[in-house]
This record gives structure tokens, sequence and C-alpha cells, in this order.
């Protein structure tokens, strides 16, 4: 039977593989995880923004019940380890590169924000770890720090870098200037608008944890972590910091719960877990409590930007510029230079057919956490700018949201925008048209009639995005300064008795890939998915890989799988030949079984699996026993999904509070394994990006530097009763750079959503802006601040 | 050090623990139960909820000696005879799950709300998770899971 009859084949809802345990409580999260005779870390972190170390005193720390050892910065620089890195290279307009802080496991002699990472105390259980850590007397001399971003680039700002002059990182330019000024020259309407993107703390709901072990006969270090790429963070361990040697080392990501980019990162933990694990001989075992995750771990977005729009006096857009000021944090984490720049400079021409751009950013150094990519990564920066100033163009134009947006499309593919990018397939207006009928466009002034009536503001905003997934190919992020190359590994292993392991480099931490990839392997093999095991998140099983971020796992990660699977056919089409003494050109496989063409003679795939390894009679110089093939893949571009999302807001003007009456969101993501899968991934994005437009804000206190939002009952998660039921729906054009047409829906939701509710809110208000997170407070004071003939409307 | 008895599971679990010992770490470390999950420090994120009596607790808010003597079931206490709850299914079969770190805390909660309202309508559904926070699902489909579950329940 076809695995189409089955309902196991591409494009069907299949029930998932990886929830037996997790809804029984048999997941194996590495907090869940105990090593034999295994110790406890707890980090003793800066309570001050910025301070000089004057002296540690651990002393009476070491004396405590249970301490097993304590370790600070000067144990990491006397055994030469180096600091972390970041692995992207952003150069400067006048062509120097970025100016990069050293980045220290454990301070040395300065602290840069409040969670920086002064000692690790390791003893026999935690809670003997954190009180001894408490004895720790730390010597600070507290220095001023720099906080508000806007303020940090002045002279007189602190500086957080002697390396960075004005706490400038880099200045980066993207696009043609002159063009760009010439057509504001010659433009009949400017718009300009200044747009803040708050930060964002990501909280995957399993903090981060780590497990370092060595094995003192084979030398071979062991770290089990929270990561979405264990084959990272092993290169960035062994070559950069110098931990282990790669071979020595191996990283190991069991079940990691949720990501959003925050566990892409190598982190000072995981560092300092593993390679204290020879010192103390017995293994490290440190998992962050929530107030840690919120201090330390990379946060996102924080973007200051002032956005021009030129339009000549039919609504066609003639150029866009725009200057950014992106936050980094106290040090640039492992990708943060490429956020605000190739993650976001590169997508801001949206889904226009803008004819010059031009975009500067300075990469800004604060005393707060390192700030890196989060679900979207730079590109729900680049749509927010782009479809908020596209609206506030419609609104003082006259033009119609829609019509403006219908005038501007790309339509035909491919496209080159001025901002490197090379479009290769979509269209925009399908996914417009069919999210305004899901809206009920033509009803909207009856509905919004209706509330009044009832003293209540109605809105709808639009938000036709378009994102850059698949990160990758090599070569082209190669050339926009990537320290690594982006494609991904497969191997097939075909077993004796038929059935399956398929060794990925892509890393599941929530996306069903152990669903998800097994479809499709059972539809090209016509077996059942029961035989088909995904295996991925352990360098020793697994042969290099990538990892998963940037949505790349369905377009790149799946691609190789496909890549190796033909690799398999075309092997196993020669064993059939033989067996059946045939042409191997005269082979059919299909559904499973190998048929000689225009014969009866067949052969099942068990069957042939078997003679694969017994291997009896084979003509060894043609045929080698076995079957097992990997791929590698490097696609030949981006993927670029795109779609339209329509939001439908009620306010009420007493309150300020937002309720969402309709979320309608129209994707095009190409090719769909999986659509259950897909809608679940749409709806997290979504509820993301609703959390930013609406509820949350990572804030710090701009005096002190303290993390003012540290906990769920400061920092505003969204609840189940602040979101609605989403109203999703599908148009497709299928990637032309892929084998199986795919594009990536992981991020979509968060890219798309934000602009959709903020140019609801305004629309509904009747004004320019708000800021993000639009909380019932600031709605309130902008509904006061409107003016009275506004307000009486 | 005191020693704590109760029943987990159906089966009697003792242990001697620090006074101060948090009943969800006497769940974890000391039985081994691995299932019920720590998410946040405030008790705000629910990963933790555990049934005490046949009422959901979060488990990270009382102390181990408070639950001396209680009835404890987790999640991996919820299927019978190796069939799953109807709680379980139906999250599996409407995609209520995505990393399922917070899974075990979603179930816990909503076989309890089901117990307490068998006549669940989306609204209260979504004003019943308040206590439990969920990263990746955007709870669309953990609502209809609970929803979908109450009513094979009936």
């Amino acid at each position: 039977m076809s695995n189409a009859a089955t309902g196991e084949g591409i494009g069907q809802p299949v029930r998932r593989k990886e929830d037996f345990r997790f809804i029984t409580g048999n997941g194996h999260y590495t907090d869940d995880i105990a090593r034999p005779r295994q110790t406890w870390a707890y980090f003793l972190r800066s309570p001050h923004a910025h301070a000089k170390i004057r002296k540690i005193d651990t002393r009476a720390a070491e004396a405590a019940p249970g301490v097993v050892a304590i370790f600070t910065g000067k144990h990491v620089a006397d055994d030469g380890l180096g600091g972390l890195i970041c692995g992207w290279t952003v150069s400067s307009k006048d062509g120097t590169p970025m100016k990069v802080g050293p980045h220290p496991i454990l301070a040395l002699d300065t602290v840069r924000y409040v969670g920086d990472h002064v000692a690790m105390v390791v003893a026999e259980t935690l809670a003997e770890a954190r009180s001894a850590a408490e004895m720790i007397d730390v010597d600070y001399e507290t220095l001023p720090a720099a906080v508000a971003l806007a303020a940090c680039q002045s002279k007189e700002a602190p500086q957080v870098h002697p390396e960075a002059p004005r706490n400038t990182c880099f200045e980066w330019e993207l696009g043609n200037k002159p063009e760009t000024e010439a057509a504001f020259a010659k433009a009949d309407k400017i718009v300009k608008l200044d747009l803040t993107n708050n930060r964002l703390i990501p909280n995957a709901m399993e903090p981060r944890a780590a497990i370092g072990e060595y094995d003192k006969g084979s030398g071979v270090y062991t770290l089990h972590t929270t990561s979405q790429n264990p084959h990272v963070a092993r290169l960035v361990l062994s070559a950069f910091v110098g931990v282990a040697p790669e071979h020595k080392l191996r990283v190991i990501a069991p079940d990691v719960g949720g990501g959003f980019g925050s566990k892409i990162f190598i982190y000072a933990e995981e560092t300092a877990c593993v390679w204290a694990a020879a010192k103390v001989g017995r293994p490290i075992k440190w998992t962050a409590d929530r107030s840690e995750a919120f201090l330390s771990d990379a946060h996102g977005r924080d973007h200051l930007s002032h956005a021009e729009l030129a339009l000549d006096k039919n609504g066609k857009f003639l150029a866009l510029r725009v200057k950014t000021v992106a936050n980094l944090g106290a040090y640039l984490s492992t990708f943060s230079a490429s956020v605000p720049t190739y993650l976001y400079g590169t997508l801001l021409s949206g889904q226009y057919d803008i004819p010059a751009i031009y975009v500067e950013v300075d990469g800004v150094y604060t005393h707060t956490a390192p700030v890196d990519a989060y679900r979207g990564a730079g590109r729900p920066e680049a749509t927010y700018l782009v479809e908020r100033i596209v609206e506030t163009a419609a609104r003082e134009t006259g033009i119609d949201p829609a019509e403006i947006r219908r005038r501007n499309f790309i339509r035909s593919f491919p496209h080159q925008t001025p901002v490197i990018m090379a479009y290769d397939a979509g269209d925009y207006e399908a996914s417009l048209d069919a999210a305004m009928k899901a809206v009920d466009h033509k009803g909207f002034p009856a509905r919004k009639a209706e509330a009044e009536k009832r003293g209540k503001l109605r809105g709808l905003g639009f938000s036709s995005y378009i994102e850059a997934c698949g990160i990758a190919p090599s070569a082209a992020v190669g050339s926009l300064g990537a320290g690594v190359g982006l494609w991904e590994s497969a191997e097939v292993r075909v077993n004796p008795t038929g059935n399956v392991e398929v060794l990925t480099g892509s890393h599941s931490h929530g996306q069903g890939h152990e669903t998800t990839f097994a479809q499709l392997v059972a539809s090209r093999l016509g077996i059942p998915m029961e035989q088909v095991e995904i295996v991925h998140g352990d360098t020793d099983k697994v042969q290099f890989g990538m990892g998963t971020y940037g949505s790349r796992s369905g377009a790149v990660g799946m691609s190789a799988i496909v890549k190796a699977l033909d690799k398999i056919e075309t092997k196993a089409k020669k064993i059939a030949a033989h067996l059946m003494e045939a042409a191997v050109e005269d082979i059919v496989f299909e559904n499973g079984t190998f048929t000689v063409q225009g014969t009866d003679k067949s052969l099942p795939w068990a069957q042939l699996a078997l003679s694969a390894y017994t291997a009896h009679g084979f003509p060894s110089a043609e045929i080698e026993p076995g079957l097992k093939e990997g791929a590698f893949y490097d696609p030949t571009n981006f993927t670029f999904p795109a779609g339209c999302h329509i939001c439908e807001v009620e306010i009420d003007p007493d309150t300020g509070v937002t309720r969402i009456v309709n979320f309608v969101a129209v994707d095009d993501f190409g090719t769909i394994i999986n659509p259950m899968i897909v809608e679940g991934q749409v709806h997290g994005g979504i509820a993301q990006g609703i959390g930013q437009a609406l509820l949350e804000h990572g804030v710090y206190d701009p005096a002190s530097g303290q993390l003012v939002t540290g906990s769920y009952m400061d920092y505003c998660m969204p609840r189940a009763d602040d979101l609605p039921s989403f109203n999703l729906g599908f148009t497709k054009t299928v990637c032309p750079s892929n084998p199986l047409g795919m594009k990536g829906c992981g991020e979509a939701g968060a890219i798309a959503s934000p602009p959709a509710i903020i140019n609801a809110i305004t629309d509904a208000l009747g004004i320019r802006d708000i800021e993000m997170p639009a909380t019932p407070a600031r709605v309130w004071a902008a509904i006061q601040s409107r003016p009275r003939a506004a307000a009486a409307e | 050090m005191p020693v704590v008895a109760m029943t987990v599971n159906g089966k009697p679990a003792s242990a001697d623990v620090e006074a101060r010992t948090l009943l969800v770490h006497f769940i974890r470390e000391h039985l081994g139960l691995t299932g019920t999950h720590v998410g946040c420090d405030t008790s705000q994120c629910g990963a933790c909820v555990v049934h005490v009596d046949g009422r959901a607790v979060k488990s990270c808010a009382i102390l181990a000696v408070q639950a001396e003597g209680a009835d404890i079931v987790t999640v991996e206490g919820l299927a019978k005879n190796g069939e799953l709850h109807p709680v379980q299914q139906a999250f599996r079969e409407h995609h209520g799950l995505q990393c399922g770190f917070c899974t075990p805390g979603m179930i816990m909660t909503a076989v309890d709300l089901i117990r307490r309202k068998p006549n669940l309508d989306e609204k209260t559904v979504r004003e019943e998770l308040e206590g439990n926070i969920c990263r990746c699902t955007g709870y669309h489909n953990i609502v209809k899971a609970i929803l979908a579950a109450s009513q094979a329940m009936r």
C-alpha cells in the first residue's frame, strides 16, 4: 500500500511520533539526566551593570559545606582558554572590521552587565553551591553604565569596551546612497517615521542547562547541553575556546524544550561546566533558574530606526532610506553581528518593487545582556519598518492600504532587489486577496460602526511580509561575513532488516522533525513511518551538521535527506538489477517494490535490504556490500516565504485594553509536508508576535542598568487568555531552489504579525504611531492625547 | 533531616529530605520522576503541576513535607494499564504540544479543569490556563485539545 493510502504521505497531517514520550513524561531533557557522581554548579553573577573587580575572596566559600571547587576568571585565563566568539564579521562603511571587545568565560577584571559571570561554584548539591556562592566576597568598584540605547554613542557615555570608541561596534551600510538620494530629490511625497523595535527576552520554557564530563581514560569530554546546533557548539568549544580537540569532545543536545534562537549560541555556563569537569574529575551539572535565564540568555530585537519612503504622485514607491541603531548588549554573542545587518537590511524591500534603497545600521554596545537572534532575527525588525511606513504612506496619501500595496507589489520573478536578495518565486497579491476574503474586509465598515455603537474602537491592520529563510547558501553567506558554511547534512542507513535510520544535522526542539522527516523518507521508500528513526543531536552519532534556526531544516535539512535518498535509490537499483538479472535502467522502484519493467519480476524493499548485506555473489568490483549513503546539501539561494497577515482589533477607550477579534494569516511556504505541524508553527510565531506588539518588553533601568523585567511577574508572557484562536490559510508558489520546493515556516508568524497589530491599533485610534508593546496604559494615554476632533469622530 | 512519606502514582514513596525541599524536587530528584518540569522560579509557568489528593497543584509552590501522607499523581501516573488518558490522547490528536516541556503541567491542569468544569467553552479554558505558560503553540491547539477531551469524557 502506498503511503498516500495509509495517510502518511507528503501533505498529510500525520500525528507526531515524538508526542508519546512527551505526553507520558518520558522525554529526556538535559536537566532530567543524572550522571554518576555528578556535582552541581552555581554561577555567581554580577549585581552591577558596570564595575571593576578589585578583588575576589573565595576563602570562606571554599570552606563551606559540600563545596568541591570554585573557579574565577583567573583560573580560566591561567588555563589558556579563549573567550567566546562572534561567528560573523561585519565591516563598517569605511571598510574597517567591527570593533570587538573580549568576551571571557568568567569575568577577569570588569563586569559589563547585570548577570555577567563572576565565579562558578561546584558543590555536592545545588543548594550547597548556591549557599557557598553567597559567601564569595567580591570587591567591586561600581562605574556608570551605558544603558539607554539612544544615548550610548555620545562622547559622554560610559565605555563598554575600550576597543570600541563611543560604544560603536560597526557603522554598516547597504544599498545605493546616490541613487536613493536622487530618487528622494524628485519625489512627490516623502513619508517619515521613527520606530522602536522593543527588546524581547526569548523564554523558551526549558531553561538552559548543561552537564560537562571528562573521561580520564580516553581523554574525551562530553557535554550534554540545550543546543539547537550541537556540532557548531563543538566546533566553537574546540577550535576557538580550546576546551578540547574536536575529536575528543562529544556534544549531545537531547530533548530540547524550545529555542527560538536563544539556544543557537555558545554560552559561558556550558563552556565552564565542560572545561571544569576535567579539573574536578566528576561530572558538573548546571541548570538555569528562570531568573538567570532572564539575565543571561541572549535577548532579541532592540532597534531605534528612522525611516523615509519616497513616492511619486501615483503612490508608487521610489526609494527607501533607513537609519537604525541596533543594541548589541555588552558582548557580541555567537551570531549577533549578522542579525541587525545581513538578516535585516537585506529584507527592507519587503514585497515591493523599490528601485533604490539605502540603509545604515550602527551596532552599539551597552551594559546589558548580549542581543542576538530571536525568532525571525532581523526580519521581524525589517518587516515592522516596511509595513509600518507603507501603512503610514497609505494614510498620508489617502490611498487604500490594500491598493497601495498592490500598486507596488513585485510581480515578476526572479526579482533582484537593491539590497542583495534575488527573490525567486511568489504571488503576493494571491495571499493579500485570500487574507482580505478571510477577514471579511468588505464587512469591516459595518463591524466598525456596530462597535462604535457599543462605545468601542475597531481597527484593521495589514502586514504583507517577506522573509529570507533556509539560511544558506554557503557561498552567499561567506561573502557576507559568515565564518561558517550554511549547508546541511544527512545520512541514510538502511539496516539489513529493511528499517531505516536517518541521521540529520538538523536539530528538533519542538519542530517535529522526527515526524516530518520520517514522512518524507517513508513515502520515498514505500515503508511505514514506524520503520524510520530520525537521529539527531549527538556529535558522536551524527556527521557534522549546521543545526536548526532560520527556518532552515525543511528547505535545507530535508533536501540533504532527499539527496542521500537519491543515492540510496541509485545503489538499490543496481543491487536489484543484479539480483533480478536485468539491466539497471529497466528497474522501477515504486511503493517499496523493485520491479523489472515489462516483466513480472519483483523484489520487495526488505528483501533487497537484506541482500545488500548478505552480498552473496555481488560482483564486488561493481557493487559494494551494504546500503548506507550520506549527502551534504548546499542550496542555490535563500528561500522566500511570504504572505499576508491581517489583524482586526477592538479597543475599549475607557481601559485602553486591545482585544484581537480576528487574526488572519495567509502564508506561502511552498510545498508543505505536514500541514498540522506547519499550522502549529504559525500559531506559535503569531503568539510571539502578539507578545511583542501588545505585552512583552525587556526593560533595563536606565540609571542603574538593573533588569526591571526579570521574572514572569514583570515580563508579560502571552497567556492563553491574551490570545485569540487564529484563522489560517495558505497559498502556494513552489520554491525553485530546492528539490522539495519548500520555503520554511518557523518564523513567519513572529515576522509578520507585529505590524499587522500596530497598524490595526493606529487605525482604530486614528493616530500615526504607538510604541510596542501597545499596553493598555499606552493605548489609554494615546486616546487621551488625541486631538479633540479625532476623539469625537 | 525529616522523612517524608506519601503515595506517588499509586505506590508508597518516602525519603529523607532537607526540610526546604520543594515537592517538585522530591519528585524529580528523589523519585527520579522527571516528567514534572521546572520552568520558572516564581510559580507562574505551571510546568510542575501535579495532582495532590485529586487537585492540580504547582509542585514548586509547596514543600515536600507539606505533602506528607498525600496521594500524588504525576504525568507518569496518568495513563492506566497502558491506555493513555483522554487528555493525553487529545493533546496528541490535536497537536497540542511542540517542544513538550510545558506539556506535563498543561495536561495535569487540563485533567483537573475538566473534572471541575465538565461543560467547558473556549473562553473558560483560556481563563483557566492563566497559570500555565506555553511558548511554542500559541495555545491554539492546547485549547482545542482540552475542549475535545472534555467532549470525549462527557
